[in-house]
Parts: structure tokens; sequence; C-alpha cells
């Protein structure tokens, strides 16, 4: 079992005295990030949401890469992904990550396509 | 400890015994189901993603729908679940705290922070129910029309929601209840709305300070109010009066947008519920001096695993449900 765990965060910008220590810094860290989006969510800045990257606005841009990194730091420091062989921990993080940007890649897609259908009139849907 | 240390030349690969990856049995079937558990999970958020940009145009807008805090009256929208966020992080927390008290054999400490652990566990599933229940309950009561869209509506000088209560005429009518002793084959007539379509139209008429809102949602991002004209003429497709929200009928939008939530959020609900249970029988097994026994709290680290799973797709829940 791994019992020596890796104390660094941000690539070893932050550095914690011990395991304890760097799980509250996570949790700083994390609450941080959540009170950023909640507080994006509550005011939603007309710069951010009046912008569209690739179709979809800034603001929602911002949601989805914050989780990203909320996603990382709870696998990474609460699961223990860190500490994990680099085969393990690629096997688990890369084999969803293929399979659901895929998933995600299509669906989309097809759903766009749909709007676009009952959009041109094709189907008659709002009545 | 593990005592398997082997080195390389006396490493046999095939009669077992040697771990390539550094981590045991457990932990290994923990990981694979968790990975599995990740895909549905997906899959569940990505067909919300099609349904929406499907109907990316009408599609509920979820500071509108969730915007209640239990004892308080007003309009908070997000303010509750960032709370349930925050609950289920900080559960999170003292799980992995209990873990590494677990690596120190810190029997006493492992206790605590396990315990404070099923607490977190229990306000977050605590919430959700009433977060269930708020959302099933309705708000401000909609029509629907022939072709299931959700006409709502609004006060025309301030803009702000009104529920049908405050509209709404009450006709006296004379409505024959079919009773159990009248006929061979009897169904109970079920839920009623609190008016029926007529007088809800009859209020409308009534009231020239209230104004309809379409699904729609224009270029600013907010949802269409219709003029009076316009209004009258959309009323008479309405069919049907709308009250809280079930899995055929949604005051708040589209259908699907409550089918949804209580698909996603229902089954991650079960996951915390279930979590709870796993946490709860674990914090026994550490009482009893189960892992003392053993030697190590490996337990402790698989239950873990599966708790800040269940927070980490509360995350994605939360950003694609609530946020975006």
């Amino acid at each position: 079992m791994a019992h020596e765990h890796k104390l660094e965060i941000f690539r070893g910008l932050l550095k914690f005295k011990s395991n304890t220590q760097k799980i509250w810094g996570v949790l700083v860290f994390l609450t941080i990030v959540t009170a950023i989006e909640v507080g994006l969510g509550i005011t939603k800045p007309v710069v951010l949401t009046g912008n569209y990257f690739l179709g979809m606005k800034l603001l929602n841009w911002i949601f989805i890469i914050l989780t990203l990194v909320k996603a990382y730091y709870i696998a990474w420091d609460f699961m223990h992904l860190r500490d994990e062989k680099n085969a393990l921990r690629r096997a688990i993080v890369w084999t969803p990550i293929f399979l659901v940007a895929y998933l995600i890649f299509i669906l989309l897609f097809e759903a766009d396509y749909i709007y676009n259908v009952f959009k041109d009139g094709y189907v008659k849907w709002n009545f | 400890m593990d005592s398997t240390v082997t080195t390389a030349s006396e490493e046999n690969v095939w009669s077992g015994g040697n771990r390539p990856l550094n981590a045991s049995y457990g932990k290994l079937m923990m990981w694979f189901f968790l990975v599995s558990d990740a895909l549905t999970f997906s899959g569940f958020l990505a067909s919300y993603g099609f349904s929406r940009f499907k109907f990316i145009e009408t599609w509920p807008i979820a500071d509108e729908v969730f915007t209640h805090v239990p004892f308080f009256h007003g309009n908070f929208p997000m303010y509750y679940v960032a709370f349930m966020t925050f609950i289920l992080i900080m559960s999170s927390v003292t799980m992995v705290l209990a873990v590494d008290a677990g690596h120190r054999m810190k029997k006493n400490s492992v206790i605590w922070y396990m315990f404070l652990t099923i607490i977190g566990g229990a306000i977050f599933v605590g919430s959700q129910a009433w977060e269930w229940a708020t959302f099933i309950k309705g708000d401000f009561g909609a029509l629907e029309t022939k072709g299931g869209r959700i006409l709502q509506f609004v006060k025309a000088d301030t803009g702000e929601r009104t529920a049908l209560a405050d509209f709404a005429k009450v006709i006296p009518d004379s409505r024959l209840e079919h009773e159990r002793k009248n006929g061979v084959w009897y169904y109970d007539e079920g839920y009623m709305t609190s008016y029926n379509v007529n007088e809800v139209i009859e209020g409308f008429k009534a009231n020239s300070n209230i104004l309809v809102r379409t699904e729609t949602i224009n270029a600013e991002g907010e949802k269409v109010v219709l003029d009076r004209q316009q209004s009258l003429t959309k009323l008479r497709d309405a069919t049907q009066v709308v009250e809280g929200a079930n899995l055929i009928h949604n005051e708040y939008g589209s259908r699907l947008f409550a089918d949804f939530f209580f698909f996603i959020t229902g089954f991650h609900g079960f996951h915390v519920f279930s979590g709870v249970v796993i946490n709860i029988i674990i914090f026994f097994n550490v009482i009893l001096g189960t892992y003392e026994r053993r030697g190590h709290y490996e337990m402790v680290e698989k239950v873990g695993l599966y708790w800040h799973f269940v927070d980490l797709v509360w995350v994605f829940v939360f950003t694609f449900f609530y946020l975006v």
C-alpha cells in the first residue's frame, strides 16, 4: 500500500508539510472554485454571457473548465490518484475520457441536427 | 504494511502474488466499478445534453426553477444547491481524513471522521429530498397547450412571475363526481388541479395586468413574454392546468427537464444513500476493531474511493444541471 504521499500541488508551486495539511489545502482551493462558480452564476456578467466560443457562451465554458479542475483535484488528492502508479492512473483516467468525449461529440452533433430539422419547419411541435 | 517485496531476479510473473499496479485486488475492483459507474453517469448527462441541444431555444432556465431555500421566503437562485455542494465536498474531506488516520492506525480518529462523513451524507440526502419535494409541489402553476408546451404568467408592470391563485377566477359549477356506488367500473379520479383551464382564462381576461410567458428564450437569454393580444390568442391552445412537476407534466417548461432531473439527481441520490449505508457498516466495523485486528484500514480506503466518486459525480451534476 502506498503510505507515502506526494505533497505538492499546482506542479510543485505549493508544497505541504503533511498529508492532513494537503487535504485542508485542497478543500480551501475547491471551496474557492465553487464560490467563483456560484458568484458567476448569480451575477452572470454580460461580457461572459454575450460572447460565444464554438457556439457556447463563455460563461458556460468557464463553468465546464472549473468543473474539470475540481474533478482533477478530487480524483488526484482525495482519491489518491497522485500516489498511484502511472499505468493504473492512466487506465482509470483515459478510458472514460476517451469514451465520454466520443459520446458527447456524437450526441451533441445529432441533437443540433434535430434542432435544425425542427426549426426549419419540417416538424410542428410548438403548438 | 505490505511485505511482498520481490527483487527482479526472483520475480515469478505467472504464479501470482506480484502486483504490477501496486494496488490490492479489492482496490482495483473498486476502481473497475467506479470507471463503469462513471460511464453510466456520463451516459445520463450526455443524453441530458442531447435533449437540451435539441430544444436549445425552449429549455427551462435552472436559475428560475431552483429558487428556494428551506425556512426562507423569496428568490434565492442556487444558494441552496451551492450549500449542498459544499456539504458534500466537506464530507469528502472528513472521509479522506479518516483514510489518512487509518494509515496511521489511529482508531479513534477514524471513528470520529467516519461519523462526520455519515452526518454530511445524511444532510445531503435530506436536502435532496427537500429539493425534490419543492420541485414536485411546484411554484406558480402554468397552463399546458395541445402540443405539450407550457404557458406561464407574469405581471405586466413588474415582469415578475405570478401564481395562478393570484388571478384565476373561481367559477362555481356543479361537478358530478363519479363514485363507487354509481358504477360497475370505478376508478379514483386522482389528483385534481386547484383551478381548471376555464377559470384561469377567465381570470386572465378580467385582469389586464397579466401576460403570458412562453418557453422560448430570446437573444438576451430571457423567456419571451407575449403582449396582451398575443397572450389571448395563445391561451386558446391551452388544454390543461399544470401545478408542479412529475414525469408527465412539468410546470417549469419542457417535460424532459423534469424527467432528467428526477432520473439524474435520483440516481445520484441513490448512490449517496447507499454510500451512507456502506459508511455506517464500515463505521461499526471500525468501532468493533475489525480493521485493528486485520492490521490495516484498507476497507476504509475502499469505501472512501466510492464516497469521493459520489462527490465527483455531484460536481458534474451541479455544473450541467444547475449552472450551465
